[in-house]
């Protein structure tokens, strides 16, 4: 089975946050970039298990400029055995799913992962947008997901557990911590991964119903206030009278 | 143009999640001067009671099959175009997430997920708010479709009852076949799971191993409080991986976040730093966790925690 895993470039997880062009722009000066947490470590790697187990192919997606490629290039020496960039400003998910589906109609996949959200926007949304173009099922938050070669069964986070879901044909599937363990790239994966093949097309829409006009920092705490080990009444009592938190 | 809000009712019941949805639907409507009408997706007694929250009408579609993104997007499209719908409001819950992407195709509507507030009109533009970066800053959306599809996140607003009962409508709606089979549904009862709890009492590495969580479940049992805890213990498996919160595990926003032995690393304070109030308790008073903080105890917590338990049952006995 050939599948298809789309990953994201996204600001270090202790990058510090801040805008430039009248709070317009995301400020990257300075800002280390990485693969999504959720591209890399599960989806990619459940993909190249699945692909060990039953054969095929793994091939990874990226919406974005040619700056990114340094991001695909990790994946590619986890493993994947190809990748794709499509060559276009990331500006709203729904003109990604757009470009990617478009990519995934025009070649055959039996699976498209996603992680369960960027860390950066945090939409969720890509998954089921692609699900949507392409007519197939979407298999969100998977933390567990085995494949017999004719049936998925799909282990989803839920609120508070768990459901489980069997799903057969071509579905998309976004993955949640558990899915896989994380791989490093060993050297010979790197060595490998400068004579794989890095695709550039052109994107296919470009078309946004959404624009961020403004962004804002939130407001600084106004301190924290100390409380004496000795006296957890007194906490209780600011908890429910100045806080408000407790009845 | 009217507002549709999908008011999710597991097991057959309705939970605050719903209710908060169709109260914020009722505000949404008002800012745009029209209505809110509430679907319910299967079978639920007191559908009506929606109506106290601001529906001006609850319809309610015959299913009686598992979730199913092809089923439900379709279903729901199908409602929006008959009740004469424009915007379509999800909560930003497991299946409302999975919903808003398929929704936004059959709609072609501008979509924007896990919004905090009540969105306000610019022009021919609807104006929302969402935290991005994991809750590191806040960005602005313009939505220039005239469909929009929104997920509200959790504890976002208070439902507040505005109304009385309303009247509940069958609509026969042609529901494809599922495309996926729902084997099992394994929930916990009795607790609120983490990304609903208003309440929530969590433990870090400084818990020094699984066996010692007893004081951490006893608060949590006083407040009614729903446990949580830092990355490293859930790795280790010192507690069920559901309970992992921050950027990698489940992002909440309770009105009280009680963190105990936790350091309070950039990653860990993402998923938390939207709660309203946050206590920490920690031995060390370089920890950076306090710097989150609204209340800050600097002291063993193997002593403190319980001291506080006494605290809170004596507070709330009275
Ligand atoms: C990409 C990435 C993603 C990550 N995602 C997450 C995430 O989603 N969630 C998350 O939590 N972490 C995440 N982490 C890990 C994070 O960086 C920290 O390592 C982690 O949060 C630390 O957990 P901790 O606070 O429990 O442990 P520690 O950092 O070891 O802190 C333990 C604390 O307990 C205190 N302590 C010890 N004994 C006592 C005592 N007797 N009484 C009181 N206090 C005591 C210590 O002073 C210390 O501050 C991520 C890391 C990376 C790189
Ligand atoms: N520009 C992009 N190119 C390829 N994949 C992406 C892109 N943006 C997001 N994704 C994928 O979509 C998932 C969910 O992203 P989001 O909907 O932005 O939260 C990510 O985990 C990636 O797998």
């Amino acid at each position: 089975m050939n599948l298809l895993v789309c990953i994201n470039k996204t600001p270090d997880t202790t990058a510090k946050i801040a805008f430039t062009d009248g709070n317009t722009k995301f400020d990257t000066n300075g800002v280390q970039f990485i693969m999504n947490p959720y591209d890399e470590w599960y989806a990619l790697v459940r993909a190249l298990e699945l692909k060990e187990q039953h054969g095929g192919s793994v091939t990874v997606i990226n919406v974005g400029p040619a700056i990114n490629d340094v991001v695909i290039r990790k994946a590619l020496a986890i493993g994947a055995d190809k990748a794709v960039r499509i060559n276009a400003e990331a500006s709203n998910s729904m003109m990604v799913a757009k470009n990617i589906a478009d990519y995934t109609q025009a070649n055959d996949f039996g699976i498209v992962f996603t992680g369960k959200e960027s860390i950066d926007f945090n939409g969720s949304e890509l998954g089921g947008f692609i699900a949507a173009y392409l007519g197939v099922p979407f298999l969100s938050y998977a933390s567990s997901m085995e494949h017999d070669g004719t049936t998925a069964r799909v282990t989803r986070d839920i609120e508070g557990g768990v459901e489980v879901a069997d799903v057969q044909g071509k579905f998309v599937i976004s993955a949640a911590k558990g899915l896989a363990e994380q791989r490093i790239p060993n050297m010979r994966g790197i060595m490998m991964a400068k004579k794989k093949p890095l695709e550039v097309v052109e994107p296919t829409s470009t078309d946004a119903h959404v624009t961020i006009a403004e962004y804002a920092l939130p407001q600084e705490k106004s301190g924290v206030k100390m409380i004496d080990p000795e006296n957890m009444d007194e906490l209780v009592r600011l908890l429910q009278e100045e806080a408000k938190v407790i009845a | 143009m009217s507002v549709l809000v999908i008011a999710e009712n597991p097991k057959g019941n309705f939970k605050k999640s719903a209710f908060e949805l169709t109260h914020f639907g009722h505000l949404t409507a008002q800012v745009l001067g029209t209505e809110c009408t509430a679907l319910v997706i299967g079978e639920v007694a007191d559908a009506g009671q929606l109506g106290k929250y601001g529906a001006s009408k609850v319809v309610k579609v015959a299913y009686d099959g598992g979730f199913d993104t092809t089923v439900y997007n379709r279903l729901i499209t199908q409602v929006a175009e008959k009740v004469g719908a424009d915007v379509v409001i999800v909560n930003h819950s497991a299946n409302g997430k999975a919903l808003i992407g398929g929704l936004g195709v059959a709609l072609d509507a501008g979509v924007v997920s896990q919004i905090n507030g009540v969105p306000t009109v610019d022009g021919a533009n609807l104006v929302v708010t969402k935290p991005v970066f994991s809750g590191k800053a806040f960005a602005k959306y313009n939505i220039s479709s005239s469909n929009k599809v929104l997920s509200l996140m959790g504890n976002a607003i208070p439902p507040r009852e505005v109304g009385s009962d309303c009247a509940v409508e069958d609509l026969t709606i042609d529901v494809p076949n599922a495309a996926v089979t729902i084997k099992e549904v394994k929930t916990v009862d009795g607790t609120v799971p983490l990304p609903e709890a208003e309440l929530v009492v969590s433990a870090g590495r400084g818990m020094k191993g699984p066996e010692n969580w007893g004081i951490i479940e006893e608060l949590a049992e006083t407040l009614g409080a729903t446990t949580a805890c830092s990355r490293p213990v859930s790795d280790t498996g010192w507690r069920p991986h559901h309970e992992h919160v921050g950027q990698t595990g489940v992002a909440i926003r309770p009105n009280l976040y009680i963190a105990a032995g936790i350091s309070g690393a950039i990653q860990h304070l993402a998923g938390v730093n939207s709660s309203k109030c946050i206590v920490v308790i920690n031995k060390d008073p370089e920890a950076p966790f306090f710097k989150a903080a609204n209340y800050g105890v600097c002291a063993d917590l193997f002593e403190v925690v319980p001291k506080l338990n006494e605290a809170f049952k004596k507070a709330l006995a009275q």
